[in-house]
Protein backbone atom coordinates (compact mmCIF):
# COMPACT_ATOMS: atom_id res chain seq x y z
CA UNK A 1 0.00 0.00 0.00
CA UNK A 2 2.95 2.41 0.86
CA UNK A 3 4.14 1.23 -2.48
CA UNK A 4 2.01 2.23 -4.55
CA UNK A 5 1.35 5.85 -2.52
CA UNK A 6 4.75 6.54 -2.91
CA UNK A 7 4.66 5.68 -6.77
CA UNK A 8 1.68 7.89 -7.53
CA UNK A 9 3.42 11.05 -5.59
CA UNK A 10 6.75 10.17 -7.33
CA UNK A 11 5.04 9.83 -10.37
CA UNK A 12 2.90 12.88 -10.34
CA UNK A 13 6.09 14.99 -9.35
CA UNK A 14 8.22 13.96 -11.74
CA UNK A 15 5.73 14.85 -14.52
CA UNK A 16 4.79 18.26 -12.87
CA UNK A 17 8.72 18.71 -12.41
CA UNK A 18 8.99 17.96 -16.57
CA UNK A 19 5.88 20.75 -17.04
CA UNK A 20 7.97 23.16 -15.03
CA UNK A 21 10.48 23.37 -17.04
CA UNK A 22 8.76 22.59 -20.99
CA UNK A 23 6.16 25.09 -20.32
CA UNK A 24 6.40 28.63 -21.91
CA UNK A 25 4.06 30.76 -19.43
CA UNK A 26 5.41 31.41 -16.71
CA UNK A 27 2.67 31.31 -14.70
CA UNK A 28 1.55 27.60 -15.61
CA UNK A 29 4.83 27.00 -14.41
CA UNK A 30 4.37 28.15 -11.06
CA UNK A 31 1.28 26.33 -11.17
CA UNK A 32 3.00 22.77 -12.15
CA UNK A 33 6.05 24.19 -9.71
CA UNK A 34 3.17 23.99 -6.52
CA UNK A 35 1.96 20.69 -7.90
CA UNK A 36 5.45 19.14 -7.66
CA UNK A 37 6.45 20.64 -4.33
CA UNK A 38 2.81 19.15 -2.38
CA UNK A 39 4.21 15.95 -3.65
CA UNK A 40 7.50 16.60 -2.08
CA UNK A 41 5.25 17.15 1.21
CA UNK A 42 3.24 13.82 0.95
CA UNK A 43 6.68 11.72 0.43
CA UNK A 44 8.13 14.08 3.55
CA UNK A 45 4.94 11.92 5.01
CA UNK A 46 6.31 8.70 3.41
CA UNK A 47 9.48 9.42 5.45
CA UNK A 48 7.48 9.55 9.18
CA UNK A 49 8.29 13.18 9.38
CA UNK A 50 4.68 15.53 9.26
CA UNK A 51 6.03 18.58 10.84
CA UNK A 52 8.93 18.66 7.08
CA UNK A 53 5.56 18.37 5.30
CA UNK A 54 3.75 21.18 7.32
CA UNK A 55 6.77 23.38 6.75
CA UNK A 56 7.00 22.69 3.39
CA UNK A 57 3.85 23.55 2.59
CA UNK A 58 3.19 26.43 4.51
CA UNK A 59 6.95 28.02 3.31
CA UNK A 60 6.92 26.68 0.26
CA UNK A 61 3.51 26.58 -1.33
CA UNK A 62 2.54 29.65 0.95
CA UNK A 63 5.41 31.72 0.80
CA UNK A 64 7.52 31.09 -1.98
CA UNK A 65 5.68 30.43 -4.58
CA UNK A 66 2.95 33.63 -3.68
CA UNK A 67 6.44 35.46 -4.32
CA UNK A 68 7.62 33.88 -7.29
CA UNK A 69 3.33 34.60 -8.90
CA UNK A 70 4.10 38.23 -7.48
CA UNK A 71 7.41 38.57 -9.52
CA UNK A 72 5.57 37.41 -12.88
CA UNK A 73 2.77 39.43 -11.90
CA UNK A 74 5.22 42.57 -11.24
CA UNK A 75 7.48 41.98 -14.16
CA UNK A 76 4.62 41.37 -16.21
CA UNK A 77 6.10 38.42 -18.28
CA UNK A 78 3.44 36.11 -18.27
CA UNK A 79 2.53 37.14 -21.70
CA UNK A 80 6.00 37.08 -23.00
CA UNK A 81 5.69 35.37 -26.32
CA UNK A 82 9.12 34.60 -27.12
CA UNK A 83 9.65 31.67 -30.28
CA UNK A 84 12.63 30.12 -29.16
CA UNK A 85 12.64 29.51 -25.13
CA UNK A 86 15.31 27.16 -25.34
CA UNK A 87 18.93 28.20 -24.53
CA UNK A 88 21.41 28.19 -27.57
CA UNK A 89 23.97 26.18 -25.69
CA UNK A 90 21.24 23.39 -25.14
CA UNK A 91 23.63 20.49 -27.27
CA UNK A 92 26.54 21.27 -24.29
CA UNK A 93 23.36 21.36 -21.75
CA UNK A 94 21.61 17.97 -22.74
CA UNK A 95 25.17 16.32 -23.02
CA UNK A 96 25.90 17.28 -19.70
CA UNK A 97 22.45 16.77 -17.94
CA UNK A 98 22.67 12.80 -19.81
CA UNK A 99 26.49 12.71 -17.97
CA UNK A 100 25.02 13.58 -14.80
CA UNK A 101 22.34 10.75 -14.77
CA UNK A 102 25.24 8.17 -15.54
CA UNK A 103 27.14 9.59 -12.24
CA UNK A 104 24.07 9.24 -10.44
CA UNK A 105 22.44 6.13 -11.75
CA UNK A 106 26.18 5.03 -11.08
CA UNK A 107 26.17 6.02 -7.56
CA UNK A 108 22.94 4.72 -6.89
CA UNK A 109 23.50 1.05 -8.22
CA UNK A 110 27.11 1.22 -6.00
CA UNK A 111 26.40 2.57 -2.80
CA UNK A 112 25.51 0.99 -0.02
CA UNK A 113 24.47 2.35 3.26
CA UNK A 114 28.10 1.54 5.69
CA UNK A 115 26.71 4.28 9.19
CA UNK A 116 25.11 2.59 11.67
CA UNK A 117 21.67 3.16 13.07
CA UNK A 118 21.15 5.99 15.48
CA UNK A 119 18.10 6.09 18.05
CA UNK A 120 15.33 7.92 16.18
CA UNK A 121 13.45 5.11 15.35
CA UNK A 122 9.92 5.00 14.14
CA UNK A 123 8.36 5.22 17.46
CA UNK A 124 10.56 7.81 18.36
CA UNK A 125 9.61 9.62 15.49
CA UNK A 126 5.90 9.26 16.49
CA UNK A 127 6.14 13.09 18.50
CA UNK A 128 7.85 14.28 15.54
CA UNK A 129 7.38 17.83 16.26
CA UNK A 130 8.51 17.34 19.72
CA UNK A 131 11.75 15.63 18.73
CA UNK A 132 12.59 18.03 16.37
CA UNK A 133 11.61 21.11 18.48
CA UNK A 134 13.89 19.90 21.22
CA UNK A 135 17.02 18.78 18.70
CA UNK A 136 16.72 22.28 17.17
CA UNK A 137 16.28 24.48 20.66
CA UNK A 138 19.10 22.27 22.21
CA UNK A 139 21.52 20.74 20.34
CA UNK A 140 21.12 23.20 17.03
CA UNK A 141 20.78 26.01 18.90
CA UNK A 142 23.60 27.81 17.16
CA UNK A 143 22.68 27.39 13.60
CA UNK A 144 19.37 28.12 14.60
CA UNK A 145 20.49 31.52 15.79
CA UNK A 146 22.57 32.31 12.66
CA UNK A 147 19.81 31.22 10.20
CA UNK A 148 17.48 33.43 12.08
CA UNK A 149 20.11 36.18 11.26
CA UNK A 150 20.16 35.40 7.65
CA UNK A 151 16.70 35.39 7.37
CA UNK A 152 16.65 38.91 8.87
CA UNK A 153 19.65 40.01 6.60
CA UNK A 154 17.96 38.24 3.54
CA UNK A 155 14.54 40.93 4.66
CA UNK A 156 16.48 43.91 4.68
CA UNK A 157 18.51 43.12 1.09
CA UNK A 158 15.76 42.15 -0.78
CA UNK A 159 13.94 45.65 0.44
CA UNK A 160 17.06 47.21 -0.09
CA UNK A 161 17.29 46.16 -3.46
CA UNK A 162 13.96 46.84 -4.51
CA UNK A 163 13.19 50.39 -2.98
CA UNK A 164 13.53 53.28 -5.32
CA UNK A 165 16.14 55.39 -4.39
CA UNK A 166 14.42 58.88 -3.91
CA UNK A 167 16.61 60.97 -1.12
CA UNK A 168 20.13 61.03 -3.51
CA UNK A 169 20.54 62.24 -6.48
CA UNK A 170 21.38 59.63 -8.50
CA UNK A 171 24.71 60.00 -10.38
CA UNK A 172 24.12 56.98 -13.23
CA UNK A 173 21.51 58.93 -15.03
CA UNK A 174 19.11 56.69 -17.17
CA UNK A 175 20.07 53.72 -15.29
CA UNK A 176 17.53 52.52 -12.17
CA UNK A 177 13.75 53.32 -12.29
CA UNK B 1 8.83 -3.05 0.49
CA UNK B 2 10.49 0.80 0.15
CA UNK B 3 14.34 0.98 0.25
CA UNK B 4 16.24 4.16 0.30
CA UNK B 5 17.01 3.65 -2.94
CA UNK B 6 13.77 4.50 -4.42
CA UNK B 7 14.07 7.96 -2.62
CA UNK B 8 17.14 8.30 -3.62
CA UNK B 9 16.31 8.04 -7.48
CA UNK B 10 13.09 10.08 -7.55
CA UNK B 11 15.52 12.72 -6.01
CA UNK B 12 17.70 12.11 -8.97
CA UNK B 13 15.55 12.46 -11.49
CA UNK B 14 14.07 15.49 -10.02
CA UNK B 15 17.99 16.54 -9.94
CA UNK B 16 18.15 16.11 -13.16
CA UNK B 17 15.31 17.95 -14.36
CA UNK B 18 16.14 20.87 -12.55
CA UNK B 19 19.55 20.61 -14.05
CA UNK B 20 17.80 20.84 -17.35
CA UNK B 21 15.68 23.83 -16.53
CA UNK B 22 18.33 25.72 -15.36
CA UNK B 23 20.49 25.02 -18.63
CA UNK B 24 17.98 24.52 -21.32
CA UNK B 25 15.50 27.64 -20.24
CA UNK B 26 15.73 31.08 -21.22
CA UNK B 27 13.09 32.69 -19.21
CA UNK B 28 15.08 33.91 -15.80
CA UNK B 29 12.41 33.44 -13.70
CA UNK B 30 11.92 29.79 -14.94
CA UNK B 31 15.42 29.45 -14.16
CA UNK B 32 14.93 30.39 -10.49
CA UNK B 33 11.93 27.70 -10.63
CA UNK B 34 14.30 24.83 -11.56
CA UNK B 35 16.72 26.00 -8.71
CA UNK B 36 13.61 25.22 -6.23
CA UNK B 37 13.22 21.72 -8.04
CA UNK B 38 17.17 20.86 -7.00
CA UNK B 39 16.30 22.55 -3.56
CA UNK B 40 13.66 19.82 -3.46
CA UNK B 41 15.13 17.11 -4.64
CA UNK B 42 18.45 17.73 -2.24
CA UNK B 43 15.61 17.73 0.37
CA UNK B 44 14.01 14.50 -0.26
CA UNK B 45 17.75 12.73 -0.67
CA UNK B 46 18.35 14.00 3.09
CA UNK B 47 15.02 13.38 4.43
CA UNK B 48 15.20 9.70 2.96
CA UNK B 49 18.58 9.28 4.89
CA UNK B 50 17.48 10.56 8.00
CA UNK B 51 14.78 8.16 7.92
CA UNK B 52 16.78 5.01 7.04
CA UNK B 53 19.62 5.69 9.45
CA UNK B 54 16.90 6.86 11.68
CA UNK B 55 19.03 9.92 12.99
CA UNK B 56 17.42 13.27 13.44
CA UNK B 57 20.88 15.43 11.31
CA UNK B 58 19.14 14.82 8.13
CA UNK B 59 16.03 16.70 9.09
CA UNK B 60 17.31 19.27 11.35
CA UNK B 61 19.21 20.33 8.19
CA UNK B 62 16.06 19.99 5.99
CA UNK B 63 14.52 22.35 8.29
CA UNK B 64 17.71 24.34 7.65
CA UNK B 65 17.84 24.31 3.82
CA UNK B 66 13.95 25.22 3.22
CA UNK B 67 15.04 28.54 5.62
CA UNK B 68 17.90 29.53 3.24
CA UNK B 69 15.87 28.37 0.22
CA UNK B 70 13.10 30.93 1.30
CA UNK B 71 16.02 33.84 2.04
CA UNK B 72 17.55 32.68 -1.51
CA UNK B 73 13.94 33.34 -3.31
CA UNK B 74 13.47 36.56 -1.68
CA UNK B 75 17.05 37.90 -2.56
CA UNK B 76 16.70 36.12 -6.25
CA UNK B 77 13.42 37.70 -6.26
CA UNK B 78 14.73 41.31 -5.72
CA UNK B 79 17.84 41.21 -7.77
CA UNK B 80 15.45 39.94 -10.59
CA UNK B 81 12.94 42.85 -10.20
CA UNK B 82 16.05 45.26 -9.95
CA UNK B 83 17.79 43.74 -13.39
CA UNK B 84 14.19 44.10 -15.08
CA UNK B 85 13.88 47.33 -14.37
CA UNK B 86 17.66 48.35 -15.53
CA UNK B 87 16.92 46.42 -18.53
CA UNK B 88 13.60 46.03 -19.72
CA UNK B 89 14.48 41.92 -19.79
CA UNK B 90 14.14 38.56 -18.57
CA UNK B 91 16.55 36.82 -21.13
CA UNK B 92 19.12 35.23 -19.82
CA UNK B 93 21.14 35.25 -22.86
CA UNK B 94 20.73 39.02 -22.87
CA UNK B 95 22.39 39.26 -19.53
CA UNK B 96 25.77 39.02 -21.21
CA UNK B 97 28.10 41.63 -19.65
CA UNK B 98 30.52 40.24 -17.93
CA UNK B 99 30.89 37.05 -20.62
CA UNK B 100 34.47 36.84 -22.05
Amino acid sequence: MEQLFFYIFALVAIVSAVLVVSVRNAVHSAFYLIICLLQVAAIFILLRSPFLAAVQVFIYVGAVMVLFLFAVMVLDIGREKTKDYIHSQWLPAVGVIIALLLVLGYLVKGGKLSAELGIYNEAVLAKNTEVIGKALFTQYIFPFEVVSLLLLVALVGAIVLVMKDKTRPRKNNGVGS
Amino acid sequence: MLTISHYLILSFILFSIGVAGVLLRRNIIIVLMSLELIFNSVNISLAAFSYYLQSLNGTIFVVFNITVAAAEVAIGLAILVSVYRTRKTVNVEDLDEMRY
